[in-house]
């Protein structure tokens, strides 16, 4: 159809849009308020948090490990290849050392989890919500923040940086494998990534990873409380909180960057 | 007003008045005065979406009048923010349409989920309570099966025992009987009636099962175009004129359909033929 829209037309359908994503922004951040009042409530409910954290950190960690080992591995691959066409080659562990801990680490392990635990969140919150379950913590007398969304952000924010370390472990590990098949001394490759890669790059690229725990968790837990329309809903709110949740810590990561470049 | 006289002199526990709430354009309930009196069985019949869910759910607050005011034991809770609520939910159960069992939890730690949440037990006052429910629901033994391993009907009756672990004054059931066979609704609505023998619970039960209704109701009251039509004892329901009630008595489809659809006002107007 070529006929031209009517502006009218235009600017309600606009005007209602924008209208929705304040009204979603809004809800967004009443949670969050919500969720940081009810931390030092009376009936902290721990063993959920650590079987969440289990959940996490533990469970998801093969699918983190396969996908560091082999980025780290094409990566080698890659760049020695690169900068063997300017001779540069030895350069090739600081390359992939840096980029793992800097960037590939975090945003990597963030992609992956979002993908695994934060539709995890939302499918099962979602199902909670449409088969009242959400109402009956309510009715019983508990508050759905304090015993979903509390230790679901906890243990997201807090194991997001230790499955990084370990993306950033394996990432490195698999571009020596491929390096020493390069012709790069194994000794000559760990010394190019300790030489180059500091302390600080690794804190900076773990802090990252806290903000994008705590990110991906809380709009999946966001999502997953706003399900609504039975099943059907809980597959349209577990696909919004990946893509929500996946463009927010691409976002965020540039942003964050700049910032702790600053410092 | 039917029933009047013979409630002249009862207190009443929760109160409602022109009760208004809507989702979006649709206006479910268009102003509703009820009382539900200490220690009766208060059955709220009506058709499918006619806001008798609803209703039942601002009675605990998991939903909040548009207008109107509510109160429970005399005090005004119409605006009561969400953690204040917390100490009337020990004192009024809600009992789920499908039985909203938490399914990563067993059948125990369903039940004791009320408890660890506001009361001080050790594990084996717990294990006695948890019991004690289960037992006055007739399901003996199976606290450690999994929701997903249960029946409808088990499902609803542990829902039941659920509600009752916190001793509370009132249950609310929300269609206690739909989904279950015959047997298994006979067995909730004998639940229901010994539960208020044995624990003195006011009870409302919210219902299109005409059977159950008559079989254990003090007083009922018909829910339609968003008001309550009648209200009275099951005897004045039954000998009612009101062309609403006889029609919904004699399961007229069609004139439930007009009736009770929600948007149509008074004058319900007639949907093209297969326009609906």
């Amino acid at each position: 159809m070529s006929e031209a829209i009517a502006p009218g037309v235009w600017l309600e359908s606009t005007g209602r849009r924008v209208l929705a994503l304040l009204d979603e922004l809004g809800r967004f951040s009443l949670l969050v308020a919500r969720t940081f009042r009810v931390m030092g409530r009376r009936g902290f409910p721990i063993r959920e948090t650590v079987r969440q954290f289990e959940s996490v950190a533990v469970r998801s960690s093969t699918i983190v490990l396969i996908t560091a080992l082999f980025t780290g591995m094409v990566l080698a691959l890659q760049t020695a290849t690169a900068l063997g066409r300017f001779g540069a080659k030895p350069y090739t562990g600081s390359f992939v050392g840096l980029a793992f801990v800097l960037e590939l680490g975090p945003v990597l392990t963030a992609l992956v989890v979002s993908g695994r635990v934060g539709a995890g969140i939302s499918a099962e919150i979602g199902s909670m919500t449409v088969s009242e379950q959400v109402d009956a913590i309510r009715a019983l007398g508990a508050d759905p923040v304090q015993k979903l969304v509390l230790p679901r952000m906890l243990a997201t924010t807090l194991g997001l940086p230790m499955l990084t370390m370990l993306a950033n472990l394996l990432g490195i590990l698999g571009g020596l494998l491929i390096a020493t098949q390069a012709g790069i001394g194994a000794n000559f490759y760990y010394q190019s990534v300790i030489n180059v890669v500091t302390l600080k790059d690794l804190v900076s690229g773990l802090v990252k990873t806290l903000a994008f725990g705590w990110t991906l968790s809380m709009v999946a837990c966001h999502q997953g409380l706003a399900t609504t329309g039975g099943t059907v809903g809980v597959g349209r709110a577990t696909t919004r909180t990946v893509v929500v949740s996946s463009i927010a810590v691409l976002v965020s990561d540039f942003f964050l960057s700049k910032l702790i470049m600053m410092f | 007003m039917m029933a009047a006289d013979s409630t002249r002199d009862r207190v009443p526990l929760i109160e409602l008045s022109g009760l208004e709430k809507a989702f979006g354009s649709n206006r479910v309930l268009r102003g509703v005065d009820l009382a539900v009196f200490r220690g009766e069985i208060f059955t709220l019949l009506g058709g499918s979406g006619t806001g008798k869910s609803v209703l039942l759910k601002h009675m605990v607050g998991l939903l909040r009048p548009d207008a109107g005011r509510l109160s429970i034991d005399g005090r005004d809770v119409t605006g009561l923010p969400e953690r204040d609520w917390v100490e009337l939910r020990k004192r009024i159960a809600y009992v789920f349409q499908g039985a909203a069992l938490f399914d990563s939890l067993s059948v125990k730690e369903n039940i004791a989920y009320g408890l660890r949440e506001h009361l001080d037990l050790s594990e084996a006052e717990l294990s006695v309570r948890v019991a004690e429910c289960l037992a006055a629901v007739g399901l003996e033994g199976i606290e450690e099966r999994m929701p997903a391993e249960l029946s409808g009907g088990m499902r609803k009756r542990v829902g039941v025992a659920r509600g009752i672990a916190l001793e509370p004054e009132a249950i609310l059931y929300d269609e206690p009987t739909t989904g279950l066979d015959p047997a298994n609704s006979r067995r909730i609505g004998q639940l229901i009636t010994t539960l208020r023998e044995r624990l003195h619970v006011t009870s409302v039960v919210v219902t299109h099962d005409l059977e159950l209704c008559f079989a254990i109701s003090d007083r009922v009251g018909l829910l339609g175009r968003g008001r309550l039509l009648a209200v009275g004892t099951p005897e004045e329901i039954r000998a009612s004129g009101l062309p609403e009630v006889r029609e919904f008595l004699a399961g007229d489809l069609d004139a439930k359909k007009d009736l009770w659809s929600g948007g149509a006002g008074p004058a319900p107007r007639r949907a093209p033929s297969g326009g609906e």
